[in-house]
């Protein structure tokens, strides 16, 4: 019967599953003091900069990898046969664009980053970090302007070390999880940024991420701090080739908004999903944490996650602050065999904190779809308001979707609110918009971008035009 | 002589696994009003999905020409772009999608096909306009997720709406009079009537009279047991809304 078709589910060819061939500067397999002393010595870190990474390094050893309670199941991973450190040989330290590996520049462009074309065109300044290192910041010149600093994390270390000693570590401590200490201990660049008070940053600040080489986990750090009255937004994109074995990705993410702060922070990932079999895929393991630090900031989270074999991810927010707010948006999708468990947590300190949590969940095939999020008030947090919606939205039935709502309120005159729904693209739903002319894979990008729509819109304008392609993208094949 | 629209032969059709169409012969053609009457579960919706290609109705012999061409090769989205338009008797709500962006889709879909150019924004809002009239539809109801929390009559006038906009040469009304009160049953039809005309033509099911007091049918066919057992002209209609169906039941039997 060609009708019977949302129990059919297919594989999609993943588009960027293509690998760069360039010369790599590659560790062999392995975890050691060693390996963390040749990462830090490659980047000419500081001895402080070392110091810290061995502390982190000897926690993470008395660490076990948090298996228990996520809904998410996977073999166990082999840290010793990982490697820590992956470059391109040539040329890194870029003085202009054009200097850039043609190879590289070339991946670029197939990922659809015309690093050109965005300088130009759409005034966003992009850090793309390959494999390990940043190879390319645009818009440098035109940020320091206004003061603000962009750059790879790598150069933050000598440009300001002040800054990323008084923040790095302070919103996810070392010894916070088990992924985030084993970024600590071996993190290999990432961007940082840092916005002067009452600097709006005139432009998007975008990163994209791409694991390259084979057997490679990619452990990027990222740092904002928005010091007072500041405001800045941010996006990040990640992709990376098909291959067989399943890659490690555990990147670690801190902002910090002082007072009158804000921060957006936008994602796009793509880690390439595995197959319809669930061979391979990136297992993406990231701790992402906001401390409104300062009265009245802001730290808005939004994230569309189409990718990766296995999602662990809460974005969560530390309402330190009086009157800040904190905001979670969050599309995920698990379609072939993927497995996300991803949500937020909301930490509500200071007075009069709020914060919105907007979740929803998609999944197809033999998708598993948790959401797993905390609201939690303090006893201090007077009138600390939260409104959490949580929905599901499944396509077939071999597919799961999950919700583990967390609260814990310690303070009376807190209001919470929580909405939670699950829905089916039924049979019904796509024969209507059928007889009305529609193909079936239209009808279904249809309602799954009318599901998603109040967190698309919280995109910058391309971003969520990119997004609702990727979430087409990963249905394809998934019905029909 | 001309191809009909639309020529059922013999047709038997199950939905499920139960066999519904017992042996249908129906031959409509351009211009022409078909009402199909018939008691509870005859089979008359089973017809309309039948023709509109619905996933689990499956025709197991016989055979349904539309313009000649064999249905049963078409997508259920094919014969749509092909000019078959169906009216649900219970038209389906999609949450978060907007009713006038859906519409949009759908035209453009059926533009697309028809290699005519697609409409943006502005030039559909425009066409809509002009149609939402017809049906005396609200704007209010353009912006709202497709049939969500529609009342029965507001689902029908959409369905009615998007007859107008798509354009069809077959149209099939499954019921669209049922839950309407006196006045909107008078916007619909008048609706209906405007798209009347010498290349269309339209499969009307219904129970009730006072729907083809307003719609009036060239024919009239009864539906019983997954056959047509009886067709006449409109007072056929009349005659069954006083005797009710046991009579032609029961003469079939007989007969
Ligand atoms: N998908 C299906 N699976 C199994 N049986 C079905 C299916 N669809 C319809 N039927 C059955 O076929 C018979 C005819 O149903 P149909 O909906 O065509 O009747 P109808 O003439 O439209 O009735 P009504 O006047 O009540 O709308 C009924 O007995 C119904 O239960
Ligand atoms: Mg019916």
């Amino acid at each position: 019967m060609p009708n019977e078709s949302l129990e059919q589910l297919a594989t999609r060819d993943y588009e960027f599953g293509f690998t760069t061939d360039i010369e790599m500067d590659i560790v062999e397999p392995g975890l050691s003091e060693d390996v963390i002393r040749f990462i830090s010595a490659k980047k000419g870190e500081p001895a402080w900069m070392v110091e810290w990474r061995l502390e982190a390094f000897a926690r993470w050893q008395k660490m076990v990898e948090p298996h228990h309670w996520a809904k998410l199941s996977y073999p166990p991973i082999d840290y010793q046969a990982i490697r820590y450190y992956a470059a391109p040989k040539k040329k890194i330290q870029l003085d202009s664009l054009d200097e850039l590996d043609p190879e590289l520049r070339r991946t670029y462009e197939k990922l659809g980053i015309s690093l050109d074309e965005q300088k130009r065109l759409a005034g966003v300044a992009v850090d793309a970090v390959f494999d390990s290192v940043s190879v390319a910041t645009t818009f440098k010149k035109e940020l320091e302007k206004h003061g603000i600093i962009f750059c790879p994390f790598s150069e933050a270390v000598h440009k300001c070390p002040e800054l990323v000693r008084q923040y790095l570590g302070s919103v996810v401590p070392v010894n916070d999880n088990f992924f985030a200490a084993l970024n600590s201990a071996v993190f290999t660049d990432g961007s940082f940024v840092y916005i002067p008070p009452g600097v709006r940053c005139p432009m998007e600040l975008s990163t994209y991420f791409r694991i390259n080489a084979s057997e490679t986990g990619q452990f990027e750090r990222t740092l904002i701090i928005a010091d007072r009255g500041a405001t800045v937004s941010y996006l990040e994109g990640c992709t990376a080739p098909q291959r067989d074995e399943n890659q490690l990705h555990a990147a670690v993410v801190e902002l910090i908004a002082l007072d009158d702060a804000t921060i957006k922070y936008s994602t796009v990932q793509n880690w390439y999903p595995g197959d319809a079999e669930g061979k391979g895929g990136i297992y993406n393991f990231v701790t992402k944490r906001g401390k409104c630090a300062g009265k009245r900031s802001k730290i808005s989270w939004t994230q569309v996650e189409t990718g990766s074999a296995i999602t662990w991810k809460y974005p969560s927010c530390i309402l330190l602050g009086d009157d800040s707010v904190g905001e979670f948006y969050s599309v995920a999708l698990t379609s072939k065999r993927q497995q996300a468990d991803t949500g937020t947590k909301m930490i509500h300190i200071g007075k009069r904190t709020r914060s919105t949590i907007v979740s929803k969940g998609i999944s197809a095939a033999h998708g598993q779809n948790s959401y797993r999020g905390l609201v939690r008030i303090q006893k201090g947090a007077d009138g600390a308001r939260n409104y959490s919606q949580c929905d599901s939205l499944l396509i077939g039935s071999e597919c799961g979707a999950h919700t583990f709502p967390y609260l814990e309120v310690a303070n009376p005159t807190a209001k919470v609110e929580h909405e939670a729904t699950t829905s089916k693209i039924g049979e019904d739903q796509l024969f209507y918009c059928r007889q009305r002319g529609l193909s079936e894979e239209d009808a279904v990008n249809m309602i799954v971008n009318g599901f998603c729509k109040r967190v698309l819109k919280q995109l910058p304008m391309e971003f969520a035009v990119e997004a609702q392609k990727l979430l087409g993208v990963s249905l394809e094949g998934a019905v029909g | 002589m001309t191809t009909p629209m639309l020529e059922i032969r013999d047709l038997h059709a199950t939905a499920g696994e139960t066999l519904i169409l017992k042996g249908i012969d129906l031959v409509i053609q351009p211009g022409e009003v078909h009402a199909v009457m018939g008691p509870n579960g005859s089979g008359k919706s089973t017809l309309a999905n039948v023709l509109a290609g619905k996933p689990g109705y499956e025709i197991v012999s016989g055979s349904v020409l539309f313009e000649g061409r064999d249905l049963s090769l078409l997508a259920p989205e094919q014969r749509a772009r092909e000019g078959i338009f169906l009216a649900f008797q219970y038209p389906v709500e999609i949450p978060g999608v907007s009713n006038m962006y859906f519409l949009k889709q759908a035209v453009n879909a059926v533009r697309a096909h028809r290699g005519i150019e697609e409409l943006d924004a502005m030039e559909f809002l425009q066409l809509a306009r002009e149609k939402m009239k017809l049906v005396e539809m609200s704007d209010a109801l353009m912006s709202r997720s497709v049939n969500e929390g529609f009342s029965g009559g507001e689902k029908k006038r959409n369905e009615i709406l998007q007859m107008a906009l798509l354009d069809p040469k077959l149209a099939v009304l499954d019921e669209t009079d049922s839950g309407l009160d006196i006045d909107a049953l008078r916007v619909i039809a008048n609706g209906v009537n405007a798209l009347r005309g010498p290349t269309r033509a339209m499969l009307v099911i219904t129970h009730y009279q006072r729907l083809l007091d307003h719609i009036v049918p060239d024919f009239v066919h009864v539906l019983s047991g997954g056959r047509i057992v009886k067709s006449g002209a409109k007072e056929l209609a009349l005659e069954l809304e006083e005797k009710g169906y046991g009579w032609i039941q029961a003469e079939s039997a007989a007969g």
